[in-house]
């Protein structure tokens, strides 16, 4: 089991003939995901080659619509590397076209977009990964996304970051164990799943028996997320978070990663995670050694 | 980025919000000079970014151009929450009747837009939320369905617009509106928003920050609002070198990939500093995922240029990136650099190819690089670095 995304997942990329849109086809495709073809509107009808996780030549078709994609292909997922300008309407052609999943890995998107995009989503039977994340891995099943398939295997952490070198950093600290997903949601100030909607599928998930909570500044995604496990989480959840070291009103990297005067701080998300419980690790490893420690018991 | 009042303004203008733009100058006689041009009382305006210009003696009003003169030398001296003021506006001295707060903001938590308003004061308004709340209205804006005639006309009367100004209230929302969404702000501040003499409604200072994302994907024109010298002279050569770096006050130079983990290896160097002296991160650079030579030659260009820093600490965690390219980089970096390159490099990879950047490290024996096994490893060891070199 998994959250989201599973080995029955099959996935179009949007943008999949772009510089980025094909590195990555041809990764996932070498983790062994299930893809089945791509959009671009100028290119429709041709198709693309990568090789599979076997060595195969796959030929994958290119479509002009995600809708002609779906019809043709059965995709519910899609994977967006749409340059920053264009992803907007990516996002509005693949929720039209009812796509399940929508992943956006594309970085610089601006926010007005995404507050657009994520209005128009509601109601509707979308849900958004991102943007500015590195996507999701259900490792051993499936990649949506741009995170390295080969650092862990299957197992029971679930893992839910802001940020993808850390996600990955945490997957090497304990891939003795494996992961059943580990979902990046993104960096932005605005994403389509948060912190709450990856502990809640984790919480369901009975496969996932420890989860690894990555927050950093910017925001209260990290003090919402510590009041939703008060109430709702009975998993052990482990935590970290960067940015103890950030200036206010910096922008560290992440467009979404600012302290403005007293909120959004490191530590206020510390605390709020601790008071509810949250085992919180000072850096990475000692996030690790604490789930560890929890894994170690079960 | 956060604009400075008189480039607020300057958008206001634009968008047909009333406000008066005034001069802006540098020196203390083209203050006078812009006084005397203006005649009558003028107000003369420290342009930092930074709130709290008032009570920190950054806002005088000047009946004459001598006392302009006065004002502006005494204001260009000040230094307001650590920024140096070196610009100074002037506009013609207009007493508002009454002030009134509104502002339109990127609501993160509820992935929303939001206005606030209030007419029970302008510049006080953080005192009236405390003190009164209910006189602060705070209304959700749809960013699918923006504000248009109807729904300005129904923020100025939540507000409690007054009568006389409540015409110009309902134009001057939706202007502000444009403001925000076609310059793609994250926020638009008028306080105070102020009811002059013969009810006139004008913008009295501004404050608006702008969306880097969206300056960068369709508003090439917001360049001009970046005032390059009074960035920091590292940040400036960075940005120009199109790196992702922050300055800090510390002395182990920092480099990256991923703005999650650098931010992580700040900590973790602040942590290991605590038993090294107390050396703190010197920089945030984060240089992505394409770590190549180049790169990596102008984030060590960079950061071996900072006076402060005494060792650097590359972590890297190849997720795609490759941990070879890595290490030819730091390689090439420091064939590059040559001379200039004096201060000791603690380098951790891990993940992608690690093996062979170790490998190329060793190889390269180069005097100045030590390789560590583990972030917090790394950490300690550029640390202790710091704390020799200073020492």
């Amino acid at each position: 089991m998994s959250i989201y995304l599973n080995k029955d997942s099959k996935i179009i990329v949007q943008g999949i003939t772009g510089g980025m849109g094909a590195k990555h086809t041809a990764l996932m495709l070498d983790s062994g995901a299930s893809i089945v073809g791509g959009v671009n509107a100028r290119k429709a009808g041709t198709t693309v080659t990568h090789k599979d996780h076997d060595g195969k030549d796959v030929e994958l078709p290119v479509f002009g619509t995600v809708k002609e994609a779906m019809t043709e292909t059965g995709a519910n997922v899609s994977v967006l590397f749409v340059p920053p300008a264009f992803t907007k309407d990516a996002c509005v052609e693949a929720i039209d076209a009812e796509m399940p999943l929508i992943v956006v890995i594309t970085e610089g998107v601006p926010v007005q977009d995404t507050a657009e995009v994520w209005s128009y989503l509601q109601g509707k039977s979308t849900r958004m990964i991102g943007p500015n994340c590195p996507g999701i891995i259900t490792p051993g099943e499936s990649l949506a996304g741009i995170t390295p398939h080969t650092i862990t295997g299957p197992g029971p952490v679930g893992l839910v970051s802001k940020s993808g070198t850390l996600t990955y950093q945490m997957m090497y600290e304990l891939k003795d164990f494996g992961f059943s997903t580990a979902i990046g949601i993104g960096g932005d100030p605005i994403v389509g799943t948060t912190h709450i909607d990856a502990l809640q599928a984790f919480e369901e998930d009975p496969d996932t028996k420890v989860i690894v909570m990555i927050g950093e500044i910017g925001g209260d995604a990290e003090e919402r997320a510590a009041a939703y496990i008060k109430d709702n989480i009975t998993k052990p959840v482990v935590g970290y978070v960067a940015g103890f070291t950030a200036p206010e009103g910096k922008t560290m990297g992440h467009a979404g990663a600012i302290v403005s005067g007293s909120s959004g701080t490191a530590a206020a998300k510390k605390e709020a995670l601790e008071a509810v419980g949250v085992k919180v690790g000072k850096t990475p490893s000692e996030t690790a050694a604490l789930a560890r420690e929890i894994l170690q018991g079960l | 980025m956060d604009l400075m009042e008189f480039q607020a303004k300057e958008l206001f203008a634009k968008h047909g919000v009333a406000t008066t733009l005034g001069v802006v100058v540098e020196t203390a006689e083209e203050a006078k000079a812009a006084a005397e041009k203006m005649g009558g009382v003028v107000v003369v305006k420290a342009q930092v970014k930074a709130g709290g210009r008032g009570k920190a003696g950054g806002v005088k009003l000047a009946k004459t151009p001598d006392e302009a003169f006065e004002h502006a030398t005494n204001i260009l001296n000040l230094t307001i929450k650590d920024l140096p003021v070196n610009r100074v506006l002037i506009t013609p001295a207009t007493p508002p009747e009454e002030e009134y707060y509104f502002s339109f903001l990127l609501d993160r938590s509820n992935r929303q837009y939001l206005c606030i308003a209030s007419v029970e004061g302008g510049v006080e308004i953080e005192e009236v939320a405390k003190t009164n709340p209910d006189a602060v209205k705070k209304i959700a804006i749809d960013p699918g369905a923006g504000v248009d005639a109807d729904k300005a006309r129904a923020i100025a009367t939540e507000a409690a617009f007054p009568e006389p100004v409540f015409e110009q209230a309902v134009e001057m929302i939706e202007k502000l509106y444009k403001v925000f969404v076609e310059e793609d702000a994250t926020l638009v501040e008028v306080n105070p928003l102020a009811r002059l003499a013969g009810d006139k409604l004008e913008a009295l200072d501004g404050k608006v920050s702008l969306d880097d994302n969206a300056s960068e994907v369709r508003h090439p024109d917001h360049e001009e609002f970046e005032i390059r010298e009074e960035a920091d002279h590292l940040e400036s050569k960075a940005k120009d070198l199109g790196l992702n770096y922050v300055k800090l006050d510390g002395e182990v130079g920092i480099i990256g990939n991923g703005a999650g983990l650098v931010m992580s290896t700040l900590d973790v160097v602040a942590y290991a500093g605590e038993a090294h002296g107390g050396v703190k991160p010197a920089n945030f650079l984060d240089i992505g995922g394409g770590a190549n030579a180049e790169v990596m030659a102008n984030g060590l260009d960079v950061i071996l240029h900072d006076p402060q820093v005494k060792s650097v600490f590359v972590n890297v965690f190849g997720g795609i990136t490759a941990c070879d390219e890595v290490a030819n980089g730091i390689v090439g970096a420091l064939k590059i650099l040559g001379d200039e390159a004096k201060k000791p490099l603690v380098v951790r990879l891990d993940g992608n190819n690690v093996e062979l950047g170790r490998q190329i490290l060793a190889d390269a024996n180069h005097p100045l690089v030590t390789l560590a096994e583990t972030m917090d490893g790394g950490a300690d060891k550029a640390a202790e670095l710091a704390n020799n070199q200073a020492a």
